[in-house]
């Protein structure tokens, strides 16, 4: 039996996609757009606090509220309260150590990031649920905070879990031949400490549940936003002890995935479920932007101390790489990301000896789990600028070196020797390194560009720069994937597969890969993904595998189905299967051209009589799974030219290239979509996306006014470039490529910048870079970490300094001093409790009770305060130290003062939180001042 | 993310918008074309009891021209301000400063008058305005009065407004001869808040020394700033290179004691204050020069 | 208790009446009230646009603007962009050159350049990223949408 013998018409065709039309028009249905009968609304209580005890949770008042329908605790779970699964155990790496902390559904005695849910109410709207909020008292105790990576490693580090020794998660040694011995023979090793820092995901659509409990039917449905609605079924049904069949997960249309909507168990997909169902009504939480900065994972917090081998004509004799990885309060997901980074480091290029070593660090800060790129791009970033620095050193081109260590074409497999996140060894399947890079070289003209075009530029004072960088991203990992192809009797073919989707384009690409087979036009292929009553065998989308191992399962399905087809035809026609042939969606009799419409052969596979004859199913339908052994590898050479303006330290990229080998593709433009996205994404990464902590782990931009992700005007147009070889692992000989676009970018960019600014001589050895970084950089000035607000200041009262201390001590004239202070009562000799209502510009005052402390008192000239506040917007600490003197206008008070924030004002208001300390403080003073005058005037007066 | 409970007014007059608000006192608050107050209510972080929305006075939004200048109404959108002819020409500072402000989405909500009396150190509008030297239109309960331009912003999120006083117009005085202006900013990305900008205007004498200079700095202080050192530098000299240069190194070290924040710390914006400083005034002395256009 | 106030819009031509309480975001009018769910919510701060809609046919955040704020105008939102099956032209451009992917972003961006090609018929890629800074995107580094934008006004021309 034999199909059509044309060339591929379907597969690697630029077809627009099937799902744009309800995407278009407003028509396609998002989790939040979910609205049903007597349907509830969720919020969360969270911590507004790092680190602490919590001591008590009082939600009587919030009860009450009307429209509140239901507050849980922790202590309201009983055994629902558990932590949640270990999601990918560690591979099994000789020696390897790993502690699993995973999170629970409600905090209960411990907070260990902001943002950990501590209450959930269940309202008539979000509104009220909001509300609510405001009304629960929850009394915590702060504890000193584990942000650095560094300092969570040193003794005596307060620690994240006190159950382990320290603050260690994981430890990872992997090696690869005899690194030290070969470092010998080096002629030149280059030495340096890299860091990388985090970003959010930042889908567009935040996370949304959906959950509806039917009493009568027994059924549990939820619409969540994951990229893995089966196993996130599996885990409800085991949690609610609900058969698996029991409860249906839909992911509908998904907003953007980009790693965090992968099967977390996140405390709100446990929940919400078990709130409708206790409660007998729907329940949707919508998880707003304020919340996704803690609530939902995050990636890239990784320090590097590396060091790169080579010989005096460029060759790599090996490298060495140690570095902490930063897993955030809780490691579910395993080691995926650091194993990423130790694995995609070693790029295209010959490695002999490698020494890896890595130590994931727990720190109170938000969960860290894959996030496009994951892990990978860190370890391209150390590589990558280990080479251009020996580069420099050696005087070769930096094309030139990457040349030198290219694995050529003839050496796949590429044993590496060391274990993969997917705990199979680390093997390259295939990949032809060297002429890519040649292509982006001429892609972005760089012989040009370095022998004209940039000393012209530079000589009239510009400051531009090249940078040209490779790598390689592991992809299409098992475990597996099924799909079921059905052919209906309209001819319409219907395709089911388990992955979620999140804008990747299956609903065209896995119809292509059928069209193919199928011969059937793609607009007449219906996918659906992501609804676990649909297909509920499978894992999920990520790590860059949908495609290929979604993609093959389709494949093989239609396969079957084309088999089907041609027994079925046989029967009806009279003639041998292999006397037919698939045209336009029509089996054909080679010889006679008689023809059927495959939707009439359906419907001649389905009768009402003699349907099944033994041996035989009904329907022209198939089902069938991929499950790879292991991944394979994409790789690609990414290119860029930018401009810097060293005076205000703004960069402006101005062309940028990329070619990319994914193997076979199946639709051009999908995947250029991808590393166009993937780029905007990299580029974020590398110059505007950074999530900052302070001492206290507070995050001061918790919203996308302060984290900036890259608009149109930032990211440039990338001129793209395609090579195609094939994977051998599967037929049609795909590779993945969802992350790749964002994996070079900050090496890349970082090349380039150093380049631009050759006359400056800057080393860039971190991402994100930043203007204000750069200008540090440029100005060869000591960073300055805004993490406290520091009012440094003096004051002259003209009045003597006796009366000055005494007022100080006076709870009645303190009062002024405190913004907005409204009164405050003495509570020992050097305690106060009060009252202060503070706001500033468009924040509303709100009420802070405060405790003053006065301490190391040395009447009258010295001494120390300390005031904590706490409001419904957060809380304040500042601690100040004063020295009264006596000038020649009266006393002068000097006093230094540092403000912490946390909770709201923290993390949106920072903006101005300099300018307001300052000036309420001075505010306060002046106020103390009049008081001071006035009692003085009326005491002589 | 979602607003606080709050009691609605939209009054039609600006006489009904300020018995209401200064009936509702402290608790109550002037909705303009909301595009940073409802982000503050969003966050819950702004929490009025009364909101009272202006946008129900119909006679607050205009453009007009008159012996005294141009004339903007309070409520005047700033995407139609940014679109009108009078602005460009009577005001070009103004038209060359408002495609900063945002985004278009946002200008066509936002207004020209909201923007002011919000008083954001950061906001370009207070800036453009203080180096215009426009004065102020206020209606209070005890009637009208017009606000000179230097001491208007009073410090963060503050003017010289009454607490039962709205801002109704602006008055652009007309350039003067020999005009002229610019605007630049470095902000992190289009549209955000600049880390620092400058909106100066200069003007020349016959001989073509600089006889005045109004340089406004944002980002930099408790409000916009007024550059006086550098101007003081700059009068009586003719603007050359070096001088300009000295100009703006005053005004990075003498005019500004800049805040800090995550995007760009104090020694940031204080260099930045002088690169930006040199650049405005490199600008608006060249459309000031007679042989250019003589446009302020 | 909280105040109702009767308000009454006219959303993509149809007159609606409805009473909401004064806090109930534009968004969530359209979205929840009138079931017009093709307006998304990203940020509620005003930064992503993907609420973006016409209000007497000038792009707005939907989010920073309330219900009562709307009464007596004319909203239009993604779904009012097509009449029949027929795309707008802007939404063919779109699919044509593969504009979107997730798709979340895209109503809002549509709404953008609805009046944006309206006031610029032949923009420049300068105007056209400008006019999109507005919008943020995840997906696509916005490559593609530009080459939409300039695809439509080539159409309409």
């Amino acid at each position: 039996m034999s199909g059509s013998a044309s060339a591929p018409r379907y597969l690697g065709a630029r077809i627009p996609r099937n799902e744009d039309a309800r995407l278009l028009t407003g028509r396609a249905l998002f989790v939040d757009d979910v609205q049903l009968d007597g349907m509830l609304h969720a919020a969360f209580f969270r911590s507004e606090y790092a680190h602490g005890r919590v001591r008590s949770v009082d939600v009587e008042r919030a009860r009450r509220r009307p429209g509140v329908v239901a507050i849980y605790t922790a202590a309201d779970l009983g055994d629902y309260w558990q932590p949640g699964p270990l999601l990918v155990p560690p591979p099994p790496i000789p020696g390897l150590v790993f502690h699993a902390c995973t999170q629970v559904p409600l905090a209960r005695d411990k907070v260990r990031h902001v943002g950990e849910p501590i209450a959930l109410v269940v309202a008539e709207s979000r509104y009220v649920a909001e509300d609510a909020l405001a009304d629960i008292a929850v009394d915590i105790e702060p504890l000193p905070a584990v942000v650095d990576l560094e300092a969570a490693m040193r003794p005596g580090a307060p620690k994240v879990h006190e159950h382990l020794v320290s603050n260690l998660a994981a430890h990872v040694v992997q090696r690869k031949g005899e690194y030290d011995a070969a470092r010998e023979r080096a002629d030149l090793v280059i030495r340096r400490r890299f860091r990388y820092d985090r970003g959010v995901a930042a889908a567009i659509e935040n996370r949304a549940v959906v959950a509806r409990w039917d009493a009568r039917a027994e059924e549990m449905t939820v619409w969540d936003t994951t990229q893995a609605p089966i196993p996130i079924r599996n885990g409800i049904a085991a949690r609610l002890g609900l058969l698996e069949s029991q409860v249906r997960v839909i992911a509908p249309f998904v907003g953007g995935g980009f790693g965090p909507k992968i099967m977390m168990h996140y405390p709100e997909e446990v929940l919400i479920p078990w709130a409708a169902m206790r409660l007998g009504r729907p329940v949707k939480w919508a998880e707003d932007r304020h919340e996704n900065f803690f609530a939902t994972t995050q990636e890239r917090g990784q320090v590097h101390d590396a060091e790169l081998a080579v010989t005096k004509d460029g060759r790599i004799v090996g490298v060495r790489d140690v570095f902490l990885h930063d897993s955030g309060a809780y490691d579910p997901y395993g080691l995926t990301v650091p194993i990423n980074s130790q694995c995609t480091l070693l790029g295209p290029y010959n490695v002999p000896h490698y020494d890896t070593e890595f130590t994931a660090v727990f720190t109170n800060k938000p969960i860290v789990t894959p996030v496009r790129g994951a892990g990978r791009q860190h370890g391209v970033f150390v590589m990558e600028r280990l080479l251009d620095l020996a580069a420099r050193e050696l005087k070769i081109d930096r094309l030139e070196i990457r040349r030198r260590n290219y694995l050529t074409r003839d050496s796949f497999p590429h044993e590496h020797h060391i274990l993969f996140q997917d705990s199979a060894p680390l093997v390259y399947d295939s990949g032809d390194y060297a002429p890519a890079l040649e292509e982006a070289a001429r892609l972005i003209d760089y012989d040009r560009f370095v022998r004209e075009e940039q000393p012209r530029l530079r000589a009239a004072g510009r400051h531009v720069g090249i940078g040209v960088v490779s790598y390689i991203e592991g992809t299409g990992i098992g475990p597996y994937e099924g799909a079921r192809v059905t052919i209906e009797p309209s001819g319409e073919v219907r395709v089911a597969t388990g992955v979620g989707t999140q804008g990747q384009g299956h609903f065209t690409a896995f119809a292509q890969v059928v069209a193919e087979v199928l011969t059937v036009r793609v607009e007449r292929i219906h996918v659906v993904t992501g609804d676990t009553r649909e297909f509920h065998w499978g894992t999920g989308t990520f790590a860059s595998r949908g495609a290929v191992v979604a993609g093959t399962a389709c494949h093989a399905a239609a396969t079957a189905v084309r088999k089907k087809i041609f027994e079925v035809a046989a029967r009806v026609l009279e003639v041998e299967p292999d006397a037919l042939e698939l045209v336009d969606g029509k089996v054909r009799v080679r010889a006679d051209g008689r023809e059927m419409e495959l939707g009439a052969l359906a419907a001649r596979s389905n009768p009402l009589r003699g349907a099944v004859r033994p041996g035989t199913e009904p329907g022209l339908e198939a089902t069938a799974y991929y499950g790879p052994d292991r991944g394979n590898t994409a790789s690609g050479v990414h290119a860029m030219i930018l401009e810097v303006d060293p005076e205000t330290a703004m960069v402006d990229i101005q062309r940028y290239a990329v070619v990319h080998d994914c193997g076979r593709l199946i639709n051009p433009m999908l995947v250029e979509g991808q590393i166009q996205g993937g780029v905007a994404h990299g580029i974020g990464n590398a110059f505007y996306e950074q999530l900052i902590w302070d001492d206290n782990g507070q995050l001061q931009n918790a919203s996308l006014m302060d984290y900036l992700l890259p608009t149109a005007t930032e990211v440039p147009r990338v001129e793209m470039s395609h090579r195609e070889t094939p994977s051998p692992l599967n037929p049609i000989g795909l590779k993945g490529v969802g992350e790749a676009g964002c994996i070079p970018t900050g090496a890349v960019f970082a090349q380039a910048l150093e380049d631009a600014l050759a006359d400056h001589q800057v080393e860039i050895l971190e991402i994100p870079l930043s203007p204000n970084r750069l200008f540090e950089l440029l100005s060869k000035t000591k960073p300055v970490r805004h993490n406290l607000v520091v009012v440094e200041d003096s004051y002259v009262f003209r009045i003597p300094r006796p009366i000055v201390w005494e007022a100080l001590q006076d709870p009645a004239v303190l009062v002024r001093a405190l913004p907005g202070g409204m009164r405050l009562e003495r509570r020992s000799e050097t305690s106060f409790d009060g009252l202060m209502k503070v706001g500033v510009g468009p924040v509303t005052a709100a009420e802070f009770t405060v405790s003053v402390t006065l301490l190391d008192l040395e009447p009258p000239s010295r001494f120390g305060m300390v005031v904590d506040g706490r409001s419904g917007l957060g809380f304040t600490r500042g601690t100040a130290r004063v020295v009264l003197e006596d000038g020649p206008d009266g006393t002068v008070m000097r006093y230094r003062a540092e403000v912490q924030v946390g909770g709201k004002i923290a993390g949106v208001g920072q903006r101005v939180l300099d300018t307001a300390a300052k000036f309420m403080t001075r505010q306060g003073l002046e106020l103390m001042h009049r008081e001071l005058t006035a009692r003085q005037r009326g005491s002589t007066g | 993310m979602k607003p606080a409970p709050f009691e609605y007014h939209r009054p039609e007059t600006v006489d009904e918008a300020l018995a209401l608000l200064v009936k509702g006192g402290t608790e109550a608050k002037a909705l303009a074309g909301g595009q940073s107050l409802i982000p503050a209510m969003n966050f819950r972080l702004a929490r009025p009891a009364i909101l009272v929305d202006l946008n129900g006075i119909a006679d607050l939004a205009y453009v007009h021209e008159s012996a005294e200048g141009l004339h903007i109404g309070a409520m005047t959108r700033q995407r139609v301000a940014e679109r009108d002819p009078l602005v460009a020409r009577l005001a070009p500072l103004l038209r060359e400063a408002l495609p900063h402000v945002a985004h278009a989405q946002i200008r066509n909500r936002g207004t020209i008058g909201g923007s002011i009396a919000h008083a954001d150190p950061a906001a370009e509008l207070p800036a453009v305005m203080l180096a215009l030297g426009a004065r102020y239109r206020a209606r209070g309960t005890g009637g009208a009065r017009e606000l000179p331009a230097d001491g208007f912003f009073t410090s963060l999120f503050r003017t010289a407004l009454a607490p039962d006083e709205l801002l109704v117009g602006i008055v652009v005085p007309p350039p003067p001869p020999r005009a002229g202006s610019a605007f630049v900013e470095v902000a992190r990305r289009h549209g955000d808040y600049a880390l620092a900008g400058v909106a100066a205007r200069v003007t020349l004498d016959e001989a073509g020394r600089c006889r005045d200079a109004r340089i406004a700095l944002l980002g930099v202080g408790e409000g916009p700033v007024l550059a006086a050192r550098a101007a003081k530098a700059l009068t009586g000299s003719p603007p050359t290179p070096d001088r300009i240069r000295d100009a703006a190194n005053v005004a990075a070290a003498k005019d500004v004691d800049p805040p800090g924040d995550i995007h760009a710390s104090s020694a940031f914006r204080r260099h930045l204050t002088g690169v930006l400083t040199r650049r405005a005034l490199t600008t608006a002395f060249a459309r000031a020069a007679p042989a250019s256009s003589p446009a302020a | 208790m909280s105040q109702s106030i009767p308000i009454q819009v006219t959303v993509n031509g149809r007159r609606h009446e409805r009473a909401v309480e004064p806090r109930l975001l534009l968004s969530d009018f359209l979205r929840q009230d009138l079931a017009l769910t093709g307006t998304h919510v990203g940020c509620e701060h005003g930064v992503c646009g993907a609420c973006t809609i016409l209000l007497d046919g000038e792009a707005v955040r939907a989010c920073l603007m309330f219900a009562v704020q709307a009464d007596g105008r004319a909203v239009t939102t993604v779904e009012g962009l097509t009449t029949g099956d027929a795309l707008h032209p802007l939404q063919q451009a779109f699919h044509d050159v593969h504009a979107l992917q997730c798709g979340f972003c895209t109503p809002g961006i549509l709404m953008t350049l609805v009046p944006f090609l309206r006031e610029n018929p032949a923009p420049d890629e300068r105007a056209i990223r400008e006019a999109l800074a507005g919008n943020l995107c995840r997906c696509t580094g916005y490559q593609n949408i530009v080459e939409a934008v300039r695809h439509a006004a080539a159409t309409r021309r």
